[in-house]
């Protein structure tokens, strides 16, 4: 049985791509193999527009990577760990080692702790330090697994802000992750991924697009507003905590507006009424089902 | 990155902790003769009688004590924890992605475990030759076959002989990186090491397995001996050193083989 079968992830150039998926969806098991670390059974693919795995010398030295959660050496300091990895391969000039580190470091805010053994890191500066080796030489893409897992808040804040800073100076960034919230806010583009399988990839927008607008009012006499909503053929209407919402299909007769008019002509009082988009979340487990046990 | 990667090896506790561990052993040997006034000719290990006579075969005797275990399981140590060590870590997955490049990653190790094999046994050889002169005169050495070499001369081929021994543990390496890309616990790889090393003694002392003997890696271990002969024969030695180079180059292969195909999944 395979892990992952015909995924066909397109990442554009500058773009932030969110990687969506339950656990055991396979998320990781792509990324390891976009890095070169397990072959596939069969099919290509390319790293900065170069075949791998037979560019992985020329093309990797350009992309930064945290591959499921950090691993350093326990016994070493944050920055000891940082020059062992810089010295292990390619581009790691000696000259301008110490300097790049600091530089690093202080994006992650761990500055303070530089000097620190790894092994009495919390979760979250191991984290840091992930990022900070990611961030050693200048990437062109930093595939990031999970990169806020076990920050605190502020620690989720800068990673989301380091984030944006790093897609503005044109770094391809593709955040694979499970926090939906974090996807919305700082991606341009998204896949959702379910037991081995792209369900779905594109733009943020045209992914919500997919999903049909409701209109949601909050009104006096909630049976009243449906039966009238109901009239004017709008479909799905539901009733939730004295809100009424029905689905607005996109180029429709019948817009917001139009729903206002006739409830107020029909005699029930408005109080509030808003257009809302699906969430990614809603996407989401439209995409990948409510089932809370993992696939398999 | 090899020397980044020879920092990287030296610096840590454990490889320290076992150097000075083989440094101490003939200095202990040498404080056990000194205080019991010596064993009389012809008992203990060899060359031990003659320590109390001539410092400098605390050395030759350290290593003789030395070789059937004490180094052997120090190499399988470092060589069980090349591969495996890193994979446990988690540490093997970013060298990888930095990218190290597998055949260079798995040559620098070995690289780092060859001069762990030499440096462990010349560190015997030089507590050897510290603690031999600190507590015994030393003079000229008096060789296996009567005739005497000057104290350089003997110094010297003390240390070749460390250096021997420590290529004749090559073999052992070779097959401790191998088992050592099979698996990703180091503690395992070691013990599967140390465990063909346990086997091989074992094999090489029971006579109906005769047929076998000149095979296994560790049969001419002590054949560094030779050195004090006058004129050196050479036989054992090469046999020693042909047949480490065999098990490297088999296994090493191996490893290669497993190393650069395998799914790195740790």
């Amino acid at each position: 049985m395979a892990a992952v079968d015909g995924v066909g992830l397109r990442v554009p150039t500058g773009s932030v791509f969110g990687f969506l998926g339950p656990n055991g969806s396979g998320k990781t098991t792509t990324i390891r193999m976009l890095l070169g670390l397990i072959s596939p059974t069969a099919g290509t693919w390319s790293l900065l527009g170069r075949e791998m795995p037979a560019a992985a010398e020329a093309a990797l030295p350009r992309v930064g990577a945290l591959v499921e959660g950090p691993a350093f050496y326990p016994w070493l300091s944050g920055r000891d760990n940082l020059a062992r990895f810089d010295a292990a391969g390619p581009d790691g000039q000696r000259a301008t080692r110490t300097a790049r580190i600091d530089g690093a470091l202080a994006r992650v805010g761990l500055t303070a702790a530089a000097h620190k053994r790894y092994r009495a890191y919390s979760l979250g500066m191991r984290q840091r330090l992930g990022l900070a080796s990611a961030l050693l030489r200048p990437r062109d893409l930093l595939i990031l697994d999970e990169p806020t897992n076990g920050m605190d808040p502020q620690g989720t804040r800068e990673i989301r802000n380091l984030i944006r800073d790093l897609a503005s100076d044109g770094t391809t960034i593709f955040l694979s992750s499970h926090l939906l919230s974090e996807i919305e806010q700082v991606c341009t583009h998204a896949a959702v991924m379910a037991q081995g399988r792209l369900l779905a990839q594109g733009t943020l927008a045209d992914l919500r697009a997919a999903g049909e607008a409701r209109v949601r009012v909050g009104v006096d006499d909630p049976t009243r507003a449906a039966d009238i909503l109901g009239r004017l053929g709008l479909r799905d209407v539901a009733v939730l905590d004295g809100q009424v919402s029905a689905r607005l299909d996109a180029g429709g007769p019948v817009g917001a507006a139009r729903c206002c008019r006739a409830l107020v002509e029909g005699g029930v009082e408005v109080s509030s009424l808003a257009t809302v988009r699906p969430s990614l979340e809603d996407l989401f487990v439209a995409l990948t089902g409510e089932g809370f046990d993992v696939a398999r | 990155m090899w020397r980044a990667e020879l920092h990287h090896l030296f610096r840590r506790t454990v490889v320290r902790v076992q150097l000075i561990v083989l440094f101490l052993v003939p200095v202990l040997l040498a404080v056990a003769v000194k205080l019991s006034g010596g064993p009389s000719s012809g008992q203990g290990p060899s060359f031990l009688d003659q320590v109390s006579h001539n410092g400098v075969f605390a050395a030759l005797a350290g290593l003789t004590v030395c070789i059937p275990f004490f180094l052997p399981l120090t190499v399988a140590v470092i060589a069980g924890d090349s591969i495996a060590g890193e994979a446990s870590l988690g540490t093997l997955r970013y060298l990888l992605t930095r990218p190290a490049g597998r055949v260079r990653l798995l040559v620098v190790k070995a690289l780092t475990v060859v001069v762990y094999s030499v440096a462990a046994a010349v560190a015997v050889a030089v507590g050897g030759l510290a603690a031999g002169a600190a507590l015994f005169p030393v003079g000229p050495v008096v060789g296996l076959s009567g005739t005497s070499f000057s104290l350089a001369d003997g110094i010297g081929r003390t240390l070749l002989a460390a250096v021997i021994v420590g290529a004749s543990l090559l073999g052992l390496a070779a097959i401790g990186m191998f088992v050592s890309t099979l698996i990703n616990s180091p503690v395992g790889a070691m013990v599967i090491t140390a465990g063909l090393v346990v086997a091989a003694l074992v094999v090489d002392s029971v006579p109906q397995l005769a047929f076998a003997h000149p095979w296994l890696f560790s049969h001419d271990w002590l054949a560094f001996g030779d050195l004090l002969r006058s004129p050196v024969t050479w036989g054992g030695i090469r046999r020693d050193l042909l047949l480490q180079l065999g098990y490297v180059v088999v296994f090493g292969a191996a490893a290669w083989a497993r190393f650069t195909t395998r799914d790195v999944l740790a």
